[in-house]
């Protein structure tokens, strides 16, 4: 059963079920339509609030994709229902480009929905997502293409679509079927807005560095422009190998050690499986991972993953 | 006949499920119906990216059915008769009817009744039935319920000759309304029987409800479109269901791309337009060469004639294509041949090495295939190298399907060679059982060298396809093998070559795993583990080699010999079922297919020999013949020892000339079949048709006298011998 969280009629055929999002309530109107990246933002914010998620603010941990915030792993995990919404940077330090493209990022941000169990009309309350932020669906074509999403690192895989608006992939709409190579008690809905490229889109800009970040004339690049070269030149030229290394094995060893306590503490291993992830990633961008190694790292890492789920799992059945 | 609606509703099906759906929905929902005693007729099943709809006309209630079963006689004992009962489901004797019959009297005979049901409650039941069964590809379930559908279910409609059928399955409760395109038409529409659903949903509700009156939009109008600007489409069937599967109301947009970009090479534009973008390319019909244009299908009419569209389209393809510029350029940095010693961060499979461990096996092979093939030693060598070299260029990492053909590119834009250009393209052919085999000599000794490579590979270590299970296609390449060989006239002894990889393969892993032992072992040492560097060693070769070089004491020969020869029947075993498809009876590829025979080509010449001969006159009459004398041979062996020794002319006339006929024909046969020509040996064969019929017409072959019966029999067992050379005829069936 859905706790109370929508202010909606009750469904009495699932026909009648399906075109619902309180229009005045949005500010879908031209006047309110989002025109920076913060604006952006803080309308998929308030949308999503006004649906009943609990908007987090980001997990203050490295993390290489929206999806892995604890708020989504292990929420997604238990019979208690659970919806929220948050913005997530995202690190890929493989991706760095040294501010020079106008596509690719090492640090960028992810907005993620996480509605569970899945509401029976989570399409159009998506759909009105986009209409929040001013996509005009009658001049846009917006179609859900197959698309299923596999992590291994956390043992998560479901169903979905990538959703294409003229073409372009603007977000990942996911019911998860299991995590921590967990079947789930409650199906997860997920949805996943990549605001950089989203926001270039709504705005028509071709570099994202030119995208306005706020109403006032500042910009992307001004605002984070140089921390992509500075982290560039550090995760490709200064990172130290040997140090990094060694936080892995620490973080790894601090995780298994916090899973084998009597009473497991699943949410600090779960952060520190999250710390090994970022830290392997560091070393695959300085190349000094062979392929076979690669493997090797990346089995540890989801061991940890795994370890982390299935031990917060145990403990919200228990509860 | 009263109609039957039943629509499914729900969220977006993957495109290239839909029509399988459709069908296996028909199937359990005929099948089910038809089992509950309905007639089914005038079935219709339309699929779309929201609905399956399911149309037919069926009775409004099942037949009473009526059934006697007959049991045991009047007065039989008691057991006999509670047996009947139970079966018959009698609570007492005295519900079934005594019927007399003249020969076995008094009898009793149940009559069960069972009364027709109304399909509503038929439906009632085996819709849910059907739908929890249903075996989409890949499904899930949504929110708190266990029911599994490809992606959640959002509406029922079942109608039965217009009234609703009370259902519900996976939370879903059965109504008479349905829904139309999300922007256009979304109702709900309320239905009362087909024609009022397919009328409001083709116009008002703008669905197409039929994949194949998709197709047949998108396929006309896209011609049109094009056709208009001077233009031709660029059919693709693949794609074209796709897109149909992606739409309901599909509506083609003819959109632009720079002109830089058919600097690329038309594979990479076709191929990034169609997986990326489900858009179709478009030529210019005078040259032959791609126009800067494509062809958009969307699923809406706009209100702005769909300039938005084309122009959000146009954005990401042109992204698209300059990523496919971008890692065009970085590759042509370096000559394809650069990209050799990359091929080692592949890896093959685990145990066979990395990709470049295998283009060294290719290489060899093919160098040592070439003069056989008519091809140059050096070209084949080189080629192999080369023809996998693009696996590891960024436009094939991005794009799978383009390996071969972005290498053939690359060799060609170097100015290389053109044979061995073509060689690193077919190398992977034939893919399938109708795609054309490599016919240049530098090509087809590559493409050979690298499927016997992968098969002699994985029957080293074991991984051989079982049942349906054949991970690595290994069929597939045998059949290849099969195809380039036969389909060339190439002539191989496979049974040496084969034993010979398999040595090779062994010697050549072995060493670089010692290379890379030594390596660990001196790590192992220098920190002072000397008995765990040992320990390795041994540890090393018992689980990856000890098994391989074994000698099998059942038959005293190494592993090396006994995998050469398995893997030699099973593409002997291809060869077979390559023939079967060719219309050639497997009873006579089995006779013809004796020990010791390697050569595919001259398997086939002698198979084909061998049919063409069976059904001659002569044939048919020799293959008597022969069945006569082996049956007769047969019958004496029981009986005792068959005399040994060469036969002697015999006395009598049909004898002497028959004994004279194999004398001469023996020899003939036996210097035809070495210069493998079959169509003599067969004539020969054929001669000796009169002599043996005639010896079984006049002879008396068991005889009283016990010296000339041994004699017939040495006889008859020449004339076998004789006819074995060219086939085993007692393989032969008729």
């Amino acid at each position: 059963m859905y706790f109370n969280r929508l202010h909606l009629p009750h469904p009495t055929s699932p026909l009648e079920k399906l075109p619902i999002w309180h229009k005045d309530a949005l500010m879908t109107d031209a006047a309110t339509k989002p025109t920076s990246f913060q604006g952006l933002i803080l309308t998929l914010q308030t949308y999503w609030a006004a649906q009943g998620c609990v908007i987090l603010q980001p997990f203050d941990t490295e993390v290489g994709a929206g999806t892995l915030h604890p708020a989504t792993v292990l929420r997604s995990l238990g019979p208690k229902p659970w919806n929220c919404a948050y913005v997530q940077p995202s690190r890929r330090p493989a991706d760095g480009r040294y501010g020079e493209n106008p596509n690719r990022l090492q640090h960028y941000y992810q907005f993620q929905v996480i509605m569970k169990p899945n509401p029976e009309n989570l399409q159009e309350l998506y759909l009105g997502s986009l209409d929040a932020i001013g996509i005009d669906r009658d001049l846009h074509d917006i179609r859900f293409v197959e698309d299923d999403w596999e992590n291994p690192t956390v043992g998560a895989w479901g169903l979905g679509w990538e959703v294409w608006c003229d073409g372009m992939e603007v977000s990942q709409y996911t019911y998860f079927q299991q995590v921590g190579g967990l079947d789930l008690d409650l199906v997860s809905g997920e949805l996943t807005y990549g605001l950089e490229r989203l926001a270039m889109y709504v705005f028509d800009v071709d570099n994202v560095y030119d995208l306005p970040y706020n109403d006032h004339g500042v910009t992307y690049g001004e605002v984070f422009h140089r921390n992509e070269v500075e982290q560039s030149t550090y995760n490709f030229e200064h990172s130290d190998v040997e140090k990094i290394r060694a936080k892995f094995e620490f973080a790894e060893a601090e995780c298994k050690a916090l899973l084998a306590l009597e009473n497991p503490l699943p949410l600090p291993a779960y952060e520190h499986a999250l710390k090994a992830s970022h830290l392997f990633n560091l070393l695959d961008a300085r190349g000094v991972v062979s392929p076979t190694q690669r493997q090797e790292y990346i089995k540890r890492v989801r061991d940890l993953a795994k370890g982390s789920a299935e031990a917060y799992a145990a403990s919200e059945t228990v509860t | 006949m009263p109609e039957l609606l039943f629509e499914i509703l729900s969220e977006e099906i993957p495109a290239r499920m839909q029509v399988r759906a459709g069908a296996d929905l028909s199937k359990a929902l005929t099948a089910g119906l038809e089992k509950a005693g309905l007639t089914v007729e005038q079935v219709q099943v339309l699929t779309g990216p929201r609905r399956l709809t399911f149309v037919a006309d069926v009775p409004l209630r099942s037949p009473d059915v009526s059934e006697e079963r007959k049991g045991p006689r009047v007065g039989s004992p008691e057991r006999a008769l509670e047996g009947f009962m139970k079966a018959a489901g009698l609570t007492d004797i005295s519900e079934a009817e005594i019927r007399t019959d003249p020969k076995k009297g008094e009898f009793y005979v149940a009559v069960m009744e069972s009364a027709g049901r109304d399909t509503s409650d038929i439906l009632a039941e085996l819709i849910p039935e059907v739908m929890n069964n249903f075996p989409w590809p890949k499904a899930m379930k949504s929110a708190a319920s266990n029911f599994r559908w490809v992606r959640p279910l959002r509406g029922l409609l079942v109608l039965l000759d217009g009234a609703l059928v009370d259902i519900e399955v996976g939370g879903i409760k059965s109504g008479n309304t349905t829904v139309g395109h999300r922007r256009h038409g979304p109702g709900p529409f309320v239905v009362s029987d087909f024609t009022t659903y397919q009328s409001q949903l083709e116009n008002a509700g703008h669905v197409v409800l039929s994949h194949d009156a998709r197709k047949e939009i998108i396929q006309s109008k896209a011609s049109d479109l094009c056709k208009a600007q001077g233009l031709e489409l660029v059919e693709d069937e693949g794609l074209l269901n796709e897109v149909a599967g992606l739409t309901e109301w599909p509506v083609v947009l003819l959109g632009d791309m720079d002109a830089d970009f058919l600097n690329l090479p038309d594979e990479v534009i076709r191929l990034t337009l169609k997986s990326h973008q489900k858009t179709f390319t478009v030529r210019d019909p005078k040259t032959g060469k791609l126009a800067p244009h494509y062809i958009i299908v969307a699923n809406q009419v706009a209100p702005d004639g769909g300039e938005a569209i084309k122009s959000g389209n146009g954005k990401v393809i042109s992204a698209r294509l300059s990523d496919a510029v971008f890692f065009q350029t970085e590759d042509r940095k370096k000559n394809l041949i650069d990209y050799y010693d990359q091929l080692d961060t592949v890896v093959f499979h685990k145990k066979l090495g990395t990709i470049r461990d295998k283009a060294e096996r290719v290489a060899a092979l093919a160098r040592e295939l070439a003069p056989k093939v008519g091809a140059d030693p050096d070209a084949a060598e080189y080629a192999a190298k080369l023809a996998k070299c693009d696996l590891v260029t960024q436009t094939v990492i991005e794009a799978t399907s383009l390996q071969g053909q972005i290498g053939r590119l690359m060799y060609e834009a170097e100015g290389g060679n053109a044979a061995i250009a073509t060689a690193i393209e077919e190398h992977y052919k034939p893919q399938g059982p109708s795609e054309p085999v490599p016919s240049e000599p530098v090509a087809i000794a590559v493409a050979l060298a690298d499927k016997l490579d992968t098969l002699v590979g994985f029957w080293a270590i074991d991984e051989k396809p079982t049942g349906s299970k054949d991970p690595f296609a290994l069929r597939r390449a045998a059949l290849g093998v099969v195809r380039i060989i036969l389909e060339n006239g190439v002539r191989l002894d496979l049974g040496k070559i084969l034993p010979d990889r398999v040595f090779y393969l062994l010697n050549s892993l072995a060493d670089k795993h010692s290379s890379e032992l030594t390596r660990a072992q001196s790590v192992l040492s220098s920190r002072g583990f000397d008995d765990a560097a040992r320990d390795l060693d041994e540890q090393v070769f018992n689980e990856t080699y000890a098994e391989a070089w074994k000698t099998d004491e059942s038959t005293g020969q190494g592993q090396v010999l006994t995998t050469g020869r398995d893997l030699l029947a099973f593409i002997l075993d291809r060869l077979k079922v390559y023939l079967r498809d060719q219309g050639i009876r497997h009873d006579i590829i089995d006779a013809a297919l004796t020990d010791g025979q390697d050569d595919l080509v001259a398997i086939v010449n002698r198979v084909t020999a061998l049919q063409d001969f069976l059904s001659t006159p002569e044939g048919e009459n020799l293959l008597a013949g022969y069945k006569r004398a082996a049956n007769i041979l047969k019958a004496e062996a029981k009986k005792g020892d068959l005399p040994e020794g060469d036969a002697n002319r015999p006395t009598d006339e049909h004898g002497a000339a028959l004994f004279d006929a194999l004398n001469s024909a023996k020899p003939t046969i036996s210097k035809a079949l070495a210069a493998e020509d079959y169509a003599s040996a067969m004539t020969s064969l054929a001669d000796l048709r009169e002599p043996i019929d005639a010896f079984f017409t006049h002879t008396q072959i068991i005889s009283d006298d016990t010296a000339v019966k041994e004699n017939n029999l040495r006889l008859l067992g020449l004339m076998r011998d004789t006819a074995r050379q060219i086939a085993d005829f007692e393989a032969i069936q008729g």
